[in-house]
């Protein structure tokens, strides 16, 4: 590990980007993501890299579908609008299974919404977000820390599955500063030989290559299809990553990914002193969402409570997860909006009388 | 000679001189273009420029969404298919991290000029140095013959069924005209693919993009090649090719726009 420093997590992110060796960084302003997008303009140029700002997200990440079929590194970050407008590309990108790292630094919606933080673009990201069957291996830092590791990882999986990965963060994230340290990290001994599908002209006569996400037979596009699913199974069984925070002797499960585990963690303490049996889960890869470890616990505590910064979105995961042998709570904030620690308490509170505790 | 049922056979073949042949860089494959239609003309002379030029080994091509959609089954060399009207930022993407190959883009009008606006504009603004091919034929031939931004006043289409009405459907696009005047372009010429007489000539100003690119003096490269669509002008290719010299050349004349200054 290096020093410590102080840096914004926008800003923690794109240094780690370029530590890990990214060739290419396309992206359009938005607030709150701009200062990645600086970050890239002042400093990727002379470490190695290229920085584009696009004319839009669109245009964005095209310029990223064309870049990474080469083979680099390549990425690209937004915040919510503009992630919208990414997922056609996106889409594209996970039919021909081409590597990128994308960053959501969400803002609350719908609509132009807000420029504070939110998490309200979970569905988008989990479940897809463009046309087709196609899932995103989608990590959620909850710290600066985490924004800066989960690039280095990130790449590692993009590369690794040839698979899109998306970064989940928010507003919040992206503009506070804490310490981070970053990770002795060599790109070279990490780099996988892509060479086998990339288009950088027909080298010594070999055979064309090409990349296409068009395959007008039905029989040959199920056949891609059942390829991807096959793959996002391999991803659920190798990838999933989560956080227990006590959950050993928990009585009540608080279930949150990102800024909002931040807030849960605090209503653990504060719930703790007053004697309620309280755990966290916090699922750190949200696709593959951590089923398995959620139903694990569902038989030893007696509630679940679900915070997010939404209208409730990864709490149908988490339905889906344990059944309805267990309740279910749910506290969201919206627009902008983050769930307070003594909020969270009282919701504990509530659901502890609820299931007799 | 002797006539069988596949025409003609050639008895002493290898007495004769290949005056004409297939350049390698097609692939020997059965087109999917209509009879007649210039795409397949077109293909052929980018593929014979870049085995003339030597470039093979160095160029990735980058094929739109309409009827060139399946470009590089036919065109065998490196190729990327690109959303719909995105193939100018997905060959900027290329040219950006291997600023030393050769990259084309190869759309048609509705790709280009329609939903593509903002990409082709903005990659001839920031000069990407690259070869933009544009296939102009005025209509959507793969989704069966809709309206394009190019088709001329008053010609019918399955969306234009009254015939094109300025009024109401707006004019024919001048793209190239407004690609001209932008300081990030290096080259930009119209060509037609309708007769002996401009195929040859549009194979010179193909040639010339890719040698520009080569050279890397700055800016893109741009050829509009004014082309037919037998099929969705109703027409046969005769008719068809006649129609451009009668009515689209007087629209969309041909020749050069902009040419880079003298001595560069």
């Amino acid at each position: 590990m290096g020093k410590k420093l102080l840096m914004k997590g926008n800003e923690a992110l794109a240094e780690a980007a370029i530590r890990a060796g990214v060739k290419g960084y396309f992206g359009y302003p938005i607030t709150p993501q701009s200062e990645l997008l600086e970050y890239m303009a002042t400093n990727l140029d002379s470490r190695g890299g290229v920085f584009v700002q696009a004319e839009s997200e669109v245009a964005a990440i095209n310029m990223v579908y064309g870049a990474s079929g080469t083979g680099v590194r390549v990425m690209t970050s937004t915040s919510s609008p503009g992630f919208s407008l990414m997922q056609e590309g996106i889409s594209y990108m996970a039919c021909a299974e081409l590597p990128c790292l994308l960053v959501n630094v969400v803002r609350g919606g719908p609509g132009l919404g807000t420029i504070q933080p939110s998490q309200g673009d979970y569905f988008q990201a989990v479940k897809g977000g463009g046309h087709g069957d196609y899932k995103l291996i989608v990590l959620a830092p909850n710290s600066v820390q985490e924004m800066a590791d989960f690039v280095y990882l990130g790449f590692d999986l993009t590369d690794k599955y040839r698979n899109p990965v998306l970064i989940l963060t928010d507003g919040a994230l992206g503009q506070m500063m804490e310490s981070v340290e970053f990770p002795e990290y060599n790109p070279e001994e990490h780099l996988v030989d892509h060479s086998s599908w990339t288009t950088v002209g027909r080298e010594n006569g070999r055979e064309q290559h090409y990349i296409t996400s068009l395959h007008l037979l039905s029989e040959k596009m199920e056949e891609i299809n059942i390829h991807l699913q096959d793959k996002y199974k391999t991803i659920q069984k190798n990838e999933t990553r989560f956080e227990s925070i006590m959950t050993e002797d928990a009585d009540i499960l608080i279930v949150a990914f990102g800024l909002s585990s931040r807030s849960s963690q605090k209503a653990l303490e504060l719930a703790r002193e007053q004697g309620l049996k309280v755990g966290i889960l916090r699922p750190i890869t949200l696709f593959p969402f951590p089923s398995d470890e959620l139903k694990r616990l569902a038989n030893s505590v007696k509630g679940i409570l679900v915070v997010e910064m939404n209208a409730g979105q990864m709490v149908e995961d988490v339905r889906l997860s344990v059944g309805s042998n267990i309740p279910v709570d749910f506290y969201g904030r919206m627009g902008g909006m983050i769930p307070q620690p003594d909020e969270i308490v009282q919701k504990i509170k509530d659901l502890s009388k609820q299931v007799k505790i | 000679m002797e006539t069988t049922r596949e025409g003609i056979v050639c008895n002493n073949l290898d007495q004769m001189d290949v005056v004409f042949d297939r350049t390698e860089v097609l692939h020997d494959t059965p087109t999917s273009y209509c009879p007649g239609c210039s795409h397949s003309v077109v293909h052929r002379l980018i593929m014979e420029v870049i085995d003339e030029l030597g470039i093979l080994e160095n160029t990735i091509g980058v094929a739109p969404v309409g009827c060139s959609v399946f470009a590089y089954h036919f065109m065998n060399v490196d190729m990327q298919q690109a959303a719909h009207g995105r193939a100018t930022a997905v060959a900027t993407g290329i040219k950006r991290v291997l600023p030393d190959k050769i990259v084309f883009s190869y759309q048609g009008d509705g790709d280009l000029a329609a939903i593509g606006t903002a990409e082709t504009i903005h990659t001839i603004n920031r000069g990407e140095n690259i070869v933009m091919i544009f296939i102009n034929n005025g209509i959507y031939g793969m989704t069966g013959g809709q309206m394009a931004p190019t088709t001329l006043e008053g010609d019918v289409t399955s969306t234009t069924p009254h015939g094109r009405d300025v009024h109401i459907q707006g004019h024919a696009i001048k793209i190239t005209e407004m690609i001209a005047i932008m300081d990030g372009a290096y080259y930009v010429t119209r060509q037609a693919v309708n007769s002996a007489k401009t195929v040859r000539k549009c194979k010179k100003a193909i040639k010339q993009a890719f040698q520009y690119q080569i050279d890397g003096k700055g800016g893109t490269s741009y050829v509009e090649v004014v082309s037919n669509c037998p099929s969705g002008w109703k027409m046969t290719p005769i008719e068809a090719n006649k129609k451009i010299d009668e009515e689209v050349l007087g629209y969309y004349p041909l020749g050069d726009l902009k040419t880079p200054p003298k001595g560069a």
